[in-house]
């Protein structure tokens, strides 16, 4: 029954918005899989008991008004009440206007074929001096703080995906895109590449660290003043 | 109203071999010509998918027989004749394609993006849309509208050669040097539009410049299919008594011509971003990337329509045969297709939530991608509705037709959550959409094709196909498909990009709870090439029932539309008289009639088969 049971397939979710984007997928789940089982049991049902039997004649049915109008309105419901649902969720990750304040990290990350250029902006906190520190495939961040991202590329699409946070973007050249996440326990995660950038695609990878407070002040201070 | 018919009627003089076989202007032998090139087509998009899904499952291992020992591979030590061979191949000066594109037998990544690239492109363009649209379009068109050819012969006949010229435009770009388009199906822009970038050079370039020849085919067949089904329909053939295949096809011709312009126009630009120093998607010159992803999937969202409208139609058209009922819904099931058609061109941003395109818009399409769930839901009900109280025969193509059914709810229903902008942030760009694609297509529109040359190939050959080896093609289809592609899902929600070379790159995937993604891609694997083992059933069916199958009647499924009217093989100029039809196309089981079908053929208030009032041959038909 394991391979019937998406959520537990999910793996651990690390960012505050991830168990929204969580609860809506088993919220979808479970009504399509309610009505997967209620069709194939309505299928399953009508072939076995309207097989074919000498004797038996099938019955001069055009259709129903009724049931058409039953099935489309309730389908009409059930998505249109998903979708306002999946407001608030969308809203809250993709937003800039609804970023949440005061981020305890802000990093340009630039993809590139085949690596992610992570640019700091050091302690002056502006990009393009002296002080910036630039790391490749290396993203550290504190635990249990908005981080900031500005995401671009250089030469062709690329896609930004932590599976633990349940964050994907993709990064286009030419341009910033601005997003955010907090990430809610220490440890380190892999950071593939999701849109398809060339024979050296698969294995583009970069590492997001997340590091309680006082490690990450301890590897700001080590590296920020190299 | 059909004064065609005149002229092609009188044509009963012998026929070269080259203008019966080869340039024909009749509509059933360009519909069987599409058939047998859609299906060689299928083996070899096949033979792709088998490629790449050995390297998903034993990355970096050689391929069997033609590739080396690990013996080889490891310490350099010649064991097998395979391995001598890639010695004397790793020798001589010259670089031969086997060495650059599976060096020792070993995938090379490039390679790869190749393989899935014209994997997609394959089944797409030159399977899916070239059967059931050429083949079943062609074929169907004039029979169950009750005339003697298409509108434009000729036109039909440039569009079969113009699809084998894009063809072999295709296939050239296997053999180029840099080798063959890898920027995926969808081949996103600037990866598809700077040779640099992708290493790519006449291989993107041809790829182009095939699928706007292959466009081109498309158009001669939709302006044929419109202009026939508007205006040469038999007398008494209304609306609504046209059958839902004819519908679908027809609604599908709509959207090929209007959407094929657009995608025509945005593989020029790429072409002149590559050939001719523009920059239109490439950033660094002033262009914007995302215009390619508009252009493309405001056509490829109705083009993925056009892969599945035509199997819901054929599926209609076997479901109240087999039933011995008439489907239910007829008119609802009309208003769903034309609904799904109309919501097709306002959707595509689905595609592109993660884009970087304004996240405000993705919850406009958001919405109306979720409003594609009304029609489809519609259908599936009525569907069911037409199982309720039947009189149910499991005939092959009734085997296939509810195939299609279940494994379309499941594509339906997985689509959902791709329609969920949040939920499509985590699994965008993951195998979850491989399976919700494949659902659709290969479970949806695959199926309903199996069916439907099972179900009409009495009347293009004259011929049966082989039950029992219809049953076992279709039993081992369905179960390794299922195989193939339902643990898709699985390994989408745990995270698996598509389009990577090698997952065993990832430490999340090794790790992948409860079981590692590794031993699945090995199951999908197996899986995948019982499938494709399976199709070759299909295969040795089709051709060696042309020639040996047991002789068929004219009706033997005692259907009612008018390709069953006509007699078998159906002659030069389809029917003997222009037929008038009297009675919409689904008309089985109806109380008091002497047989559970009335051919829609039969005059009102006289048995079956009634004369009515016959219209001479070759006469005008009004």
């Amino acid at each position: 029954m394991k391979w019937l049971n998406f959520p537990a397939w999910l793996p651990e979710n690390v960012s505050t918005f991830g168990q929204g984007v969580d609860n809506l997928f088993i919220l979808i789940y479970w009504i399509t899989a309610i009505v997967f089982v209620a069709v194939m049991a309505v299928l399953i049902v009508f072939i076995i008991k309207y097989r074919f039997q000498e004797g038996r004649k099938a019955e001069y049915i055009e259709g129903s008004t009724t049931l058409e109008i039953v099935w489309t309105a309730a389908t009409t419901v059930i998505v249109f009440g998903l979708a306002m649902l999946s407001l608030p969720q969308w809203n809250d990750i993709k937003f800039p206007s609804k970023f949440p304040g005061n981020p305890g990290a802000v990093v340009q990350v630039n993809g590139k074929q085949f690596n992610w250029d992570m640019t700091y902006p050091g302690p002056d906190g502006e990009w393009g001096t002296d002080d910036d520190l630039q790391l490749e495939n290396q993203l550290h961040v504190p635990v249990n703080e908005v981080v900031h991202i500005r995401l671009t590329a250089d030469d062709v699409i690329h896609s930004f995906f932590v599976p633990q946070l349940r964050l994907k973007q993709d990064a286009l050249p030419g341009r910033f895109i601005n997003m955010w996440f907090e990430a809610t326990k220490p440890g380190t995660y892999e950071i593939p590449c999701a849109e398809l950038c060339g024979f050296g695609h698969s294995g583009m990878l970069g590492y997001l660290t997340v590091h309680t407070a006082e490690d990450y002040e301890a590897w700001k201070n080590e590296r920020w003043t190299e | 109203m059909n004064d065609h018919a005149h002229e092609s009627h009188d044509h009963h003089h012998e026929e070269s071999f080259v203008s019966k076989y080869i340039f024909s202007l009749d509509h059933k032998m360009i519909g069987k010509q599409f058939l047998i090139f859609g299906l060689i087509m299928f083996m070899v998009g096949g033979g792709l998918a088998m490629l790449f899904r050995w390297q998903l499952a034993w990355p970096d291992k050689p391929l069997p027989i033609i590739g080396v020992s690990k013996a080889y591979q490891e310490e350099g030590e010649v064991t097998t004749a395979a391995d001598r061979k890639w010695e004397e191949r790793f020798d001589d000066d010259k670089e031969t394609w086997l060495e650059t594109n599976m060096p020792s037998g070993v995938i090379d990544p490039a390679f790869f993006n190749s393989l899935f690239t014209m994997h997609a492109t394959i089944m797409v363009f030159f399977v899916v849309v070239p059967l059931l649209v050429g083949a079943f379009g062609n074929f169907l068109i004039p029979l169950m509208i009750g005339t003697r050819d298409m509108a434009f012969p000729v036109l039909n006949m440039l569009s079969f050669w113009s699809n084998i010229l894009g063809t072999i435009i295709m296939m050239a770009g296997f053999f180029v040097p840099s080798g063959h388009a890898a920027a995926g199906w969808t081949g996103y822009a600037p990866l598809s539009s700077v040779p640099e970038l992708s290493g790519v050079d006449w291989g993107q370039n041809l790829w182009c410049i095939s699928l706007i020849v292959m466009g081109i085919s498309s158009l001669m067949g939709s302006i044929n299919y419109i202009t026939t089904i508007i205006n040469m329909r038999a007398p008494g053939m209304t609306w609504f008594r046209l059958p839902l295949a004819i519908w679908a096809l027809f609604i599908v011709a709509i959207l090929l011509l209007l959407a094929f312009p657009v995608v025509a126009s945005a593989l020029a630009l790429i072409l002149f971003d590559r050939m001719a120093g523009t920059s239109f998607f490439a950033a660094a010159g002033g262009g914007e990337p995302l215009l390619w992803q508009h252009l493309f999937w405001f056509f490829a969202h109705p083009e993925v329509y056009i892969l599945i409208l035509p199997g819901m139609g054929m599926a209609s058209e076997m479901l109240p045969v087999f039933a011995r009922k008439p489907i239910f819904g007829y008119k609802s099931m009309v208003f769903a297709m034309i609904a799904i058609a109309f919501l097709s061109w306002i959707v595509w941003g689905h595609h592109m939530f993660q884009s970087g395109m304004n996240p405000a818009l993705g919850l406009s399409f958001m919405t109306t991608t979720m409003l594609i769930a009304v029609p489809s839901a519609i259908k599936t009900f009525n569907w069911l509705g037409t199982l309720h109280r039947a009189s149910i025969r499991f005939t092959v193509p009734m085997l296939n037709v509810l195939a299609f059914i279940s494994m379309f709810v499941i594509g339906g229903l997985s689509g959902i959550f791709m329609a969920n902008a949040p939920v499509d942030i985590y699994i965008h760009d993951t195998y979850f959409i491989v399976a919700h694609i494949h659902y659709v297509v290969f479970g949806g529109s695959v199926f309903a094709i199996f069916g439907g040359i099972f179900y009409w190939f009495p009347k293009m050959y004259g011929r049966h196909m082989n039950a029992t080896l219809g049953k076992i093609h279709f039993w081992i289809s369905f179960l390794a498909f299922n195989g193939v592609f339902f643990p898709m899902h699985i390994l989408g929600v745990g995270g698996h990009m598509r389009r990577i070379a090698n997952p065993m790159q990832y430490e999340f995937l090794q790790q992948m709870q409860p079981i590692s993604a590794q031993p699945i891609n090995v199951f999908i694997t197996v899986c995948a090439f019982i499938l494709g083992v399976a199709q070759f059933l299909l295969l040795i069916n089709v051709f060696w029932s042309i020639f040996r199958g047991k002789v068929a009647e004219q009706n033997p499924w005692q259907a009612t539309t008018l390709e069953w009217h006509a007699p078998t093989p159906v002659p030069h100029g389809n029917f003997d008289a222009i037929p008038h039809v009297y009675h919409g196309p689904y008309e089985y089981s109806v109380p008091d009639a002497e047989a559970d079908w009335i051919p829609q053929t039969q005059p009102n208030g006289e048995s079956e088969h009634g004369e009515g009032e016959p219209v001479p041959a070759g006469a005008t038909a009004d």
